[in-house]
Order: structure tokens, then sequence, then C-alpha cells
């Protein structure tokens, strides 16, 4: 491929921002297009098949299957508590006898005259789409959801934890090297994104996790603290689904890696905003990165230069090794294949690092800056 | 299409990332690779139509050749002059592949028969649920509830034999109301291939809750496997109900001359054509980026298993968690901090097409290979095994073995050759890196052939098998496969140090005196073929028997031939320091890495 490289995460001051908002399976929609929502109006909800108990019912009774349906009190459909008889089995003038009682509250769906067993199944359980952002409904698609779009500030990460959520941004270190450590994290908190610098640690999101903190936005965060702060290792990168209260999101990778500049300044200014963040990141089939988006209502839109690819004097940051994470200009351009040092030939592009240095790296290895 | 009148043929893969389009051609009597291109793939947001992807391949394909294949409508057929393609077909694994749940009534019987009918028709298999799994049913019911797959394979039961079971396992999936990934608006598809005397009842469960397909039982009988039919339906279906809700794929098969195949099914085509033509046992590995496949063929018994997280780049961290860290760092010559390593394996993973620059990088990679082939080669054995529940009279010599008749049909000493492909060993800077890795990985005994995909076209060379098996073969064995050579290894282990193997190999042109202690390795370079006479100590056998000479000729190649004398399971020093010692040895012993001081790295 001729344009072998990655393009970098978006980091815009001002972007029109539209998220598709719908259920898991087909239910109502109670928003109109042109409403405005706030990020925990409900735009769409519906019925999930509540959870089913499959009750062996002719083993309890002591019976043969096929006898089930002559001793069940309730037929299909009927609604049941949990507790209530719901078959009586009675034999030899009362001396053999039986009862099968519900284990929940909810209907009887199916008897079953071949394995004995009886299913109820629990009233159905509702679920509800938030808007997630502050914005404006744009589309409604019947029955399935809906699109919310916005203006704002918005910011990928590399890697994140957690589902969504929103609060107030609050700066709470005051360079992007500086480690978030537990004590910058007060009791009034609670219910904001806080921004640290290049590292967050176990303690930290235990800290914020005891005050109430919605989310956090750092630069990097060492595998070692991931894991016991999640009490496991993480596997395959699809996250958004760990069962903790609050939201993570990673701008840098993985190690102590001040956040970048840009992104850095750019929180700076967005600091004591409401904001949305979503940790969820999955890196396969359909890449999807955690965010946070501010919307900024009244904010002018400026056009920002959208990437074009790799070009002399390119803004680019080095994702591996042996300068991972170290920023610079794009000095070259080399057509023809090059050998690197593990000796493998591919195409090669030459930075000038910040400090001066002009080193030569495979194309793969850097991403651009926006 | 008559196969004499296809001159130029055009194939793509749609890849979970990457489109790849090949052209081949015919060149008076034989069919030759002409030009190959690829572009990412195109079935995710923002583009959301696959056939974007695969006109940005082949426009690279056009470029190369300097022809024309498409225009505005499609594809351009016939081939005239300098314009079209006679035949354009086309395989899938985009945007996950194909995803499905099989059921049984036991466990190891029938739920094992769904699950390689599912497996060899290309699929990811995301859980097997049966009647004896362990799980409680209210676990079962919860875990079909999270899962969206494609489709569900249902079976149990032999024909006249238990009708209950079957339908507790029905009973079960229609409580769950299990819901299809993609598209909201349809039934999920549900093929029931089980005892023909539970039809009734499952169709009643499920019949209008999803779209219920009935075919022969998949096991009528406790001796016999019926695994076709089910596998065809899988097909179909994948066509019919996941390819047409995915974006972009009814356009491109408006444009195939044949129906579009899963990625996997077509790899394992061709590595059984590969079997069958040359009629030798075969291993086929398929390592990518989320997933490693494993294709095996003994005695002309055809079996696939898929690793659904066992990747380099995506699943890296998944190799990570299932070896554990010491597992990885056994195979690196120098010092890191676990920690250090963990950080790099997740940075991976959250940049995945990032490559190592560094000589480190490059051995944390392949270190990181070798476990993930391993444990992917544990869970095939697991699975390619002969029917259970059948019985069988066992011998004399038998009964004292003390097995449990449940043994895998892998058999390390009667296989003959291990193919490999995906990035880290089709693109590996040294081709001896890639022996070496599948070596390590699948530690084969006695004599075996290697070989490598060059640039990853056996998927298209699988489907093109079906359709023109003539030219699929010539472009495998011309273009697609490098024979990096054979490796002879004794089977069993014995005290480092003590003599192990000697005599000598000889090739036209050359003669090599051999004197192999256990924990050496040696290669010998070059094309061969090699002439080897070779005597191992008494109670070692390297294919010929136990203390037995081997007198043959073995196979060269870009590398030679390994003369592999580290045990079986290969003999790794407990010891940090020993350990580094014994592999920077090995390491330079076939010239694996460029080497600077005394085997300094």
């Amino acid at each position: 491929m001729s344009d072998a490289y990655l393009p970098g995460l978006t980091v815009s001051e001002l972007t029109p921002v539209c998220k598709v908002r719908r259920l898991p399976l087909k239910g109502e929609v109670p928003v109109k297009a042109g409403e405005r929502v706030e990020p925990d109006t409900v735009v769409a909800q519906t019925f999930v098949p509540g959870c089913p108990h499959l009750v062996a019912a002719s083993n309890l009774l002591n019976i043969e299957p096929g006898e089930l349906p002559s001793v069940m009190l309730k037929k299909v459909g009927d609604r049941v508590q949990a507790g209530e008889v719901i078959a009586r089995y009675s034999a030899f003038f009362g001396l053999l006898k039986g009862r099968c009682q519900s284990p929940a509250t909810g209907v009887v769906e199916h008897v079953s005259a071949v394995t004995g067993q009886v299913m109820i199944r629990e009233p159905a359980v509702p679920v509800a789409v938030k808007a997630y952002i502050s914005g404006t409904v744009t589309r409604v698609m019947p029955g399935e959801g809906v699109e919310v779009e916005t203006t704002a500030a918005f910011i990928q990460g590399i890697f994140g934890i957690g589902g969504e959520g929103s609060g107030k941004l609050r700066l709470a270190v005051n360079d992007p090297g500086e480690i978030l450590s537990p004590r910058q994290i007060k009791e009034e908190d609670r219910g904001c994104i806080l921004v640290g610098g290049s590292l967050v640690t176990a303690a930290s999101l235990r800290r914020a996790e005891e005050v109430g903190v919605t989310g956090i936005i750092c630069g990097g965060i060492l595998d070692k603290d991931l894991h016991d702060y999640l009490g496991y290792e993480i596997g395959v990168a699809i996250t958004g689904h760990e069962d903790i209260p609050l939201s993570l999101v990673v701008t840098e990778g993985f190690g102590r890696i001040p956040m970048a500049q840009k992104t850095f300044t750019l929180l700076r200014k967005l600091d004591g905003q409401q904001a949305s963040i979503n940790g969820s990141t999955q890196i396969r089939a359909g890449v999807l990165r955690p965010e946070i988006v501010v919307p900024r209502k009244g904010a002018e839109m400026t056009k920002e230069v959208a990437a074009t690819g790799l070009e002399i004097g390119t803004r680019v940051r080095v994702i591996r090794n042996p300068w991972f994470g170290k920023l610079g200009k794009v000095t070259g351009l080399p057509v023809e294949l090059q050998k690197i040092e593990s000796e493998a030939l591919v195409r090669v592009v030459q930075v000038g690092l910040e400090g001066g240095r002009r080193v030569t790296v495979p194309r793969a290895n850097v991403e651009i800056l926006s | 299409m008559s196969e004499q009148r296809v001159n130029v043929i055009l194939a793509v893969d749609c890849g979970s990332t990457t489109t790849k389009a090949i052209l081949i051609e015919r060149l008076g009597d034989e069919y030759r690779l002409q030009a190959r291109g690829e572009a990412p793939t195109t079935v995710e947001k923002p583009f959301e139509d696959v056939t974007m992807g695969v006109r940005n391949a082949i426009s690279e394909v056009e470029e190369l050749a300097g022809r024309k294949f498409m225009d505005d409508k499609g594809i351009i057929t016939p081939a005239r002059g300098q314009q079209g393609v006679d035949l354009f077909l086309a395989t899938s694994s985009a945007g996950g592949g194909l995803q499905m749940m099989v059921a049984g009534v036991v466990r190891k019987m029938t739920a094992e028969s769904a699950q390689r009918a599912a497996l060899g028709a290309g699929a990811i298999v995301m859980d097997t649920i049966a009647v004896d799994d362990g799980r409680l049913t209210y676990q079962k019911i919860e875990r079909i509830r999270q899962l969206r797959p494609d489709m569900v394979l249902v079976a149990g039961g032999i024909d006249g034999g238990t009708v209950s079971h079957v339908v507790e396992i029905a009973e079960i999936l229609a409580a769950s109301d299990p819901h299809p990934r993609l598209g909201t608006g349809y039934k999920l598809p549900v093929i029931y291939c089980g005892n023909s005397a539970a039809r009734d009842q499952v169709g009643e469960l499920l019949a209008a809750k999803t779209d219920l397909k009935f075919l022969a039982n998949i096991r009528p009988v406790l001796e016999k496997e019926e695994l076709g039919p089910a596998r065809e339906e899988i097909h179909n279906l994948f066509m019919g109900h996941v390819m047409a809700q995915a974006p972009g794929y009814k356009q491109l098969l408006a444009w195939t001359h044949a129906p579009i195949m899963p990625t996997p099914a077509a790899v394992g085509k061709i590595i059984q054509t590969l079997a069958r033509e040359n009629d030798i046992n075969i291993i086929g590995v398929d390592i990518g980026g989320a997933t490693t496949d494993i294709f095996s063929v003994f005695d002309q018994v055809f079996n696939r298993t898929v690793s659904a997280n066992l990747g380099m780049s995506y699943s890296i961290c998944n190799v990570l968690v299932e070896t554990g860290a010491d597992n990885i760092l056994r195979w690196l010559p120098f010092t890191i901090e676990p920690a250090e390593l963990k950080n790099r394996i997740r940075n991976k993973m959250i940049r995945p097409t990032t490559i190592p620059h560094t000589l480190e990088d490059l051995l944390i990679e392949q270190a990181i290979a070798r476990e993930a082939l391993s444990l992917a080669f544990a869970h095939h054995k697991t699975l390619a095994v002969g029917l259970r529940g059948v019985q069988r009279q066992r011998t004399i010599g038998e009964a004292f073995q003390q097995s449990s008749g449940e043994e895998t049909l892998v058999d390390m000493m009667a296989l003959e050759m291990l193919v490999g492909s995906g990035g880290c060993l089709s693109h590996a800077p040294r081709r001896v890196q890639s022996a070496m890795m599948m070596i390590d990985g699948f530690q084969p005994q006695g004599v075996t052939r290697l070989a490598v995909d060059s640039i990853f076209m056996m998927p298209q060379l699988g489907v093109l098998s079906d359709i023109h098996p003539q030219g699929a073969t010539q472009v495998f064995e011309k273009d697609c496969l490098i024979h990096l050579g054979s490796v002879l290894a004794p089977r069993g282990r014995g005290k480092i140090g003590d003599k192990c193997l000697w005599g000598a190999v000889s090739w036209p042109g050359g003669s090599a005196e051999v004197d192999l202690h256990w924990g050496d390795i040696q290669l010998i370079v070059g094309q061969g073929p090699f002439q080897a006479d070779l005597h191992p100590h008494f109670a070692v056998d390297i294919g010929a028997g136990r203390g037995r000479a081997l007198r043959r000729e073995v196979a060269g190649g870009v590398c030679g031939l390994f003369l592999d004398c580290r045990g079986r399971s290969l003999m790794l020093a407990e010891d940090e320091k020993t350990r580094v010692r014994q592999l920077l040895k090995w390491y330079e012993q076939v010239g694996m890495y460029p080497m600077s001081v005394e085997g300094a790295l």
C-alpha cells in the first residue's frame, strides 16, 4: 500500500459530531426530529424478553413427562407469582402426592410433554437508550433509534475502559507530564471528568471510584495498574462492558507517556464545561476508539486542515520502539524500500525529532498529529 | 464456464483489515500469477461498502498489469485484448467472518460433530452448548442471550435415539430467544440436523422465533458422521442471510461468477487439495491478526479449528493472557522486565498495524508467534479426534496402553508437510525465522517438509480450486508455496550433551558429516534433494523405528535441512543464564538473527 501509516486520532476544537443511538431490538422512539436532548434524555426504549426459568416439573412430581400437561394447574399464557403452585399430582387416594411451585413471577410460556419441563418467563425488562450527548435529534429511525447531532470539541483516545458517562471537566494536574495522584482527587470531584497528565495509577482509579468521579482522561497507564484495578487482565481489545463505575480514556498508550500538548491545551481550555465520555474501545472489525465530546453552544466552526497524508513538514508521533512517543516533523519520504534494524524491507519516513535528532522510521510506525 | 476458455482470472479476498486481489493468467499451457494488489477493506464506517475496497485493490492490479478490469458497472467480462476477465471470484472474512453457535446433546459426541461441521464450513464457533457441558440451564440461557451469532447449528441424538434431550436443547434455545448479530429486522437462521424423530417438537419450539431449517441427521448412527449437507447449508445461509446484511455484498455477489466463500473454508479447500493430490498428511496454519486457523489432513480426514482470540495484533494480549509472560520470555535471549514486556505487547494491541523496528521487538513478536501457534495447535489436537462413542475392539497391546480411546488424529511422526501462512510467517525478514517459528510452535517429529505461502493467496486459490482446479494447482505450486526445506527431529528427549544422531547427508555437488548431541540443532543449507544416511542412538526414533538408521531422500528448499535434536518436547533450560546461552547457540547454529561478537545480539 502506498500510504502505510496510521491516521492520527482526532483532536478537534470544534467539529460536527453525530451519534447514532440504536436499540438492540425493535422498540419505540419517544423523541421527534428537531427536539433538543440532554445526555440523560431517553431517546429510544424497548422491552427485552424477561429472564426464563426452566422447571423440571415432572422430576419434581415424580411422574412421566407425558403426564405433565394433565397435572398442570396453569396453562400456557397464564400469569403466575413466585411460589405459586403451578402443578399438583395426587395418586392412590392422596397417598402419593406432589406439587410444583413457580420459581419466579411471570408467565407460563411452555409446558413440555417430552422433557417434562415448564418454562416460566419473567416480565419483560425495559431497556432505554439515552442521548449520551447534548444536541438535537436530526433523524428518527422508526422503532430503532435516532441520530443526535451537535457541534463540539471532540477528542479520541487510543484505549479506554468503562461505558458512557457525562459530567463537568476538571483539570486535575498542571502539566501534561504530571502523574495523577490520589491526593489530587478531591471530594468535590463527584460526578466530574478529571484530566490527568502522563499516568493514572490503580490507587488513583480506586480513589476516583470512592469519590464518585464519572471519568478520567490521561496520557498513559501501566499494564500492572490496569490489571490491579480491574482484577483481571484484558485479553482481547474489546472494552466498555467492565463492571466499574467510571470511564477511563487513555490518550497515548501503555506506560508513563505525557499527554500530547495539543490535547492537554484543548482540555485546559474546556475546563469547567459539561462533557460526555465513553471508554468503549474495539480495535477490530469496525474500530471504535474511546472519546470525549464537549458540546460548545454558539461557538463558530473554524475550518480545520484535514490530514491528507504524509508530506514533508507533517507533524507526526512515533508509535513504536525505539523512539516510542517522540514527536517530530517529516523531513523525507524515500520512495524505495529500506532495510531497518529488524532486517525487514519496508517503506520508511525520515523524521526530525523534537530536540534535533533525525531518524528513519517505518511508515507504519508513525501517526499523523491533526 | 468451460475450463479451456478461461484465460484471465481475477480473485479477491476481503479480509477483516485488507482486501487482496490477484490476477492469474494462462501463459501457454500453464496458469501463473501476474500481479497482486491490496487496499483497506471498506466494510465498516465511514465507507460501509465492501466493493470500494475491492475496486481499490483491483485498480492497483490494473496499474501493475497495465490493463482494465472494471468499469462503472462492475467487472468487465469476458476478457478481450487488454480488457476484462474470464472469471471473477471472491472470498470474505470481513466484519468478523462467520460467527456461529453450535449445540448438541452430548458434548463429546453430537455437539462435537456439530462443531466440526461449523468449523469445516469456515465459521468461528462462539460457544458449544450441550446437555452435559457442566453448566446449569440458566447459565446456558444467559450465555446464549449474551451471544449474537450469525447462525446456530443444532445437532443431537442418533436417528431413533433420544428425543427428550434434543427437545431440551431446543427449549433452552427457545427460552434464550437469540438474535442475529447483523441487522435488527430478520430472524436468526437455525439449522437443525439432529434426530429426525424430534423435528416436530423442535419445530413447535423454534419455528416461530427463528428461521428454522431441517437437514438430515449429522450423526445418523454413532459410527457415522455426515457433515457435508450441514456445511453446504451453512454456506448457503452465509450467502443468503449473513452476507446479505453486510454492506455492499449484494453488489459484490452480482459481480462474481461463483458464490462468495468464507475465507477459512477456501483455505481449507486448498489444503485438502494439496493433501489429496500429493497423497500426504499435512497441517496448514494461518496466523492472522485476530485468529489462528489450523487445518489438518491425516489419513484423508480433514479437520479445521479456529482459535478465535489467538492472533498477532488485535488478539496479541490474549496470547499473553493465555500463555503467561514467562512462556514468552523463555524464547528471548536477553533480559527484559515482565512489566515492560507487557506494556510493549499492549501497545501493539492498541496500534495493531505497527511493525517491529528493532531486532529486540522482532524477537518479542516471534516469541509470541511461537506461543500462539503452540496454543492453537494444542486446541486443534483436542478437536481433531476420531468419532467418540463408537465401540471398537481392542488388541491386547492396546489394552495395556491404558489409553482412553480419545486420541487425536494428529500424529506428528506421520506428518509429512507443514504449511504456514499469515503476516508473521509470510513476511519474516529471514525465511529461516519462519521455519523456526513453525518448528518450535508445532515440534514435528521424524521427517517433515516445511513451506510458507509467499504472499497469502491461499484463500483465492481455494475458491478457484472449486471452479478451475487446474489453474489453482498450477499457481499454488509455482507461485504460492515457498518450500523452506525439511526438518528431521527425533521423538522424545535425552540428556543434554549425550550422543543423539550421526552419519552423513549428501546432495548434488556436496556432502556434510553429521554428529549431533541432545540439545543441538544443525541447518544444512541448500535446495537439495538431500540424501540422508543417519543413525540415531539405540533408544531414539527418527522415523524409521527406534534405533534404526534412516536412509532416504529428503527435500530441501530456500533454507535447507534442519537436523533438530533439541528434544520433543523442547528442552529449554529453567535457569535464565543457561537458557539465554542455549537460545543464542541455537539461533546462531541456524543463522536465525544477525549476530555480532561471540553470539551476542
